[in-house]
């Protein structure tokens, strides 16, 4: 057994679970986004389970860390974390997807969901109001810290960008995001479509301290998190290198998983690769 | 009108310490006095609004009040989606203050003129829609926008817009007021254009005519009340005028007003802006003056009726 597996190995088992329920809520409720989702898994489990400082019985407690999934399509994913969590009674979940469910595609605004900070879905905007968040923090004289996940197709708006040179600006160290560099958009490879690369060296030169780690690795998320939480005068930015659709052999790096939900030969072969 | 801003948003920084100003770099001394009381409060975002707009959500969010500054296009219609999501959505109380409205900045062209802001935001839910006229309007809509835990667009004026209300006026968020009264005929608009009005009414006076003119002060909330009051005197026309455009603003809004409550005995005239980009420029009063909606303009259009 690796050290990862060891030390982790928590982790891993929730990470697979977290797959399974995914997979199973596209089949059922047919909702899209699968590739996207299962690319920052394992982000998004290291934050819930190691990271972040929030009660679920408590989510609205004023020093609580904040977190905006500003990729909002990935909330397929963020909501059965939140459920697994116990942010809500996870039987909540059951009603995903269903007509009238606060549960579908994108996270709402905050007050129906608990544990949702910010709505989001139109890319480029929830990373500014994480920025926003970091900054009240600073003036209200707080004690928390603000994570967010982008996506690397969300890296084409110019509001991304704009909120990137502020944080720069205004030296917001307690501010770490996370780019789930999946190198997909919708409709084309992510360096392709728009002259991403070179990511890091953007980022860097927007005054932020860059980190790039296998955004799969637990061991990798947890050091990258360590270093950003000792940077000082600069926010951190952590490039997660990731697979779409990570886990599953035929979705792996195969695009047509942003939009396709599986059929049941799909969804019976997924969960068996995902058993072993 | 944006000396009294300054003024005012400095008092209330010192009196309310969530409030947070934020600046689209411009004022260049203009919130110097700001600064010298709350200088932790005051950030130039830069010309980057989809991020200010944003980041204010953001800031609201966590109990501040943020109140963003910048001229009136760029602060509506540039980050207009950011709006639409993060402020109005989330309801996040953030105060959006839009100056050089209208035509202020007429000179500079149609990229600095603002004649569909009110029409596009009207279209938004939650936004509060503030249209002071003079100072002491802008100054009381401001101190009620920030205790509300609601969002507001106020559109302000430039510098040196006339006073028109006085101690007997109920100045206020959703308040409307009648600056003279009138039989027949009655002038309602918005902003600092109601000078054109009023002198407008001076001089048909010696025509034999008794015009009113009221302001109506905010879209939204719009005062039902007043409006009622308005109806029941029986005016043959109602004449609205606004520096913006006739399509979505306050003409709009009364006419559909008007037609949701079935009241259809009333003649609505909207004066405004038409539909098209202006491309002759020159200051305010000349563009007011070649659109018809001036003091002469006015007058005009009220002995065509």
């Amino acid at each position: 057994m690796s050290i990862e597996t060891k030390k982790y190995n928590n982790l891993i088992s929730i990470s697979t679970e977290l797959r399974k329920r995914i997979i199973k809520t596209s089949y059922e409720a047919k909702i899209p986004h699968i590739g996207s989702c299962l690319s920052c898994i394992e982000l998004l489990v290291f934050l819930y389970w190691k990271e972040l400082n929030i009660d679920p019985s408590n989510s609205e407690a004023i020093n609580r860390d904040r977190f905006i999934l500003s990729k909002g399509h990935g909330a397929p994913a963020l909501f059965q974390v939140l459920g697994l969590k116990g942010f809500f009674p996870i039987e909540r979940l059951n009603s995903f997807g269903k007509p009238g469910s606060v549960f579908h595609e994108h996270p709402p605004k905050p007050g129906y969901i608990p544990g949702i900070e910010a709505a989001t879905g139109s890319l480029g905007h929830g990373f500014p109001m994480a920025v926003g968040m970091s900054l009240a923090k600073r003036i209200n004289n707080l004690q928390y810290r603000t994570y967010s996940i982008l996506s690397d197709g969300e890296c084409n708006e110019g509001s991304i960008w704009e909120a990137a040179m502020f944080a720069g600006a205004q030296k917001l160290d307690d501010l770490t995001i996370f780019i789930d560099f999946n190198k997909w958009q919708a409709t084309g490879r992510s360096k392709e479509v728009l002259a991403l690369d070179p990511l890091k060296e953007k980022w860097q030169s927007f005054g932020w301290d860059v980190y790039e780690i296998d955004g799969h690795k637990f061991n990798q998320i947890d050091k990258s998190i360590e270093l950003a939480k000792t940077n000082k005068n600069k926010p951190s930015a952590i490039i997660a290198h990731t697979i779409k659709g990570k886990g599953v052999s035929f979705m792996e790096d195969n695009n047509n998983w942003h939009y396709k939900t599986p059929n049941e030969e799909e969804f019976k072969k997924a969960f068996e690769e995902l058993k072993n | 009108m944006r000396d009294a801003f300054a003024n005012e948003i400095k008092r209330l920084s010192e009196a309310n310490k969530n409030v947070v100003l934020l600046s689209g770099d411009i004022g260049n001394r203009m919130f110097d006095k700001y600064k010298s009381v709350s200088p932790e409060r005051f950030f130039n975002c830069g010309i980057a609004e989809a991020n200010m707009m944003s980041l204010a959500s953001g800031m609201a969010l966590c109990g501040l009040k943020p109140v963003i500054y910048t001229i009136t296009p760029f602060t509506t219609t540039r980050c207009l989606e950011q709006i639409r999501i993060g402020v109005a959505y989330h309801n996040a109380p953030v105060v959006i203050v839009g100056t050089g409205s209208g035509l202020s900045y007429s000179e500079l062209g149609p990229t600095h003129h603002s004649l569909e802001d009110i029409a596009i935001l009207r279209a938004v839910p939650n936004i509060n829609i503030l249209t002071p006229s003079d100072k002491q309007e802008l100054t009381t809509q401001l101190q009620e926008a920030i205790s509300m835990n609601t969002p507001s667009y106020m559109r302000i004026g430039k510098k040196g817009e006339p006073d028109l209300f006085n101690e007997s006026h109920n100045l206020g968020i959703g308040k409307a007021n009648i600056l003279k009264e009138g039989e027949e005929i009655l002038i309602i608009g918005i902003g600092p254009i109601l000078i054109e009005a009023i002198e407008a009414a001076k001089s048909l006076k010696n025509d034999g005519l008794n015009i009113g003119v009221a302001s109506m002060g905010s879209i939204r909330p719009l005062d039902d009340d007043f409006l009622r009051k308005m109806i029941s005197k029986k005016y043959k026309y109602w004449i609205t005028l606004e520096e913006h455009g006739i399509v979505g603003g306050l003409g709009s809004t009364l006419i559909e007003w008007c037609s949701d409550k079935q009241l259809y005995d009333i003649k609505i005239k909207r004066l405004g802006v038409k539909n098209e980009f202006i491309h002759k420029l020159g200051n305010q009063s000349y563009t007011r003056n070649i659109l018809g909606i001036d003091k002469k303009g006015i007058i005009n259009t009220i002995k065509e009726l």
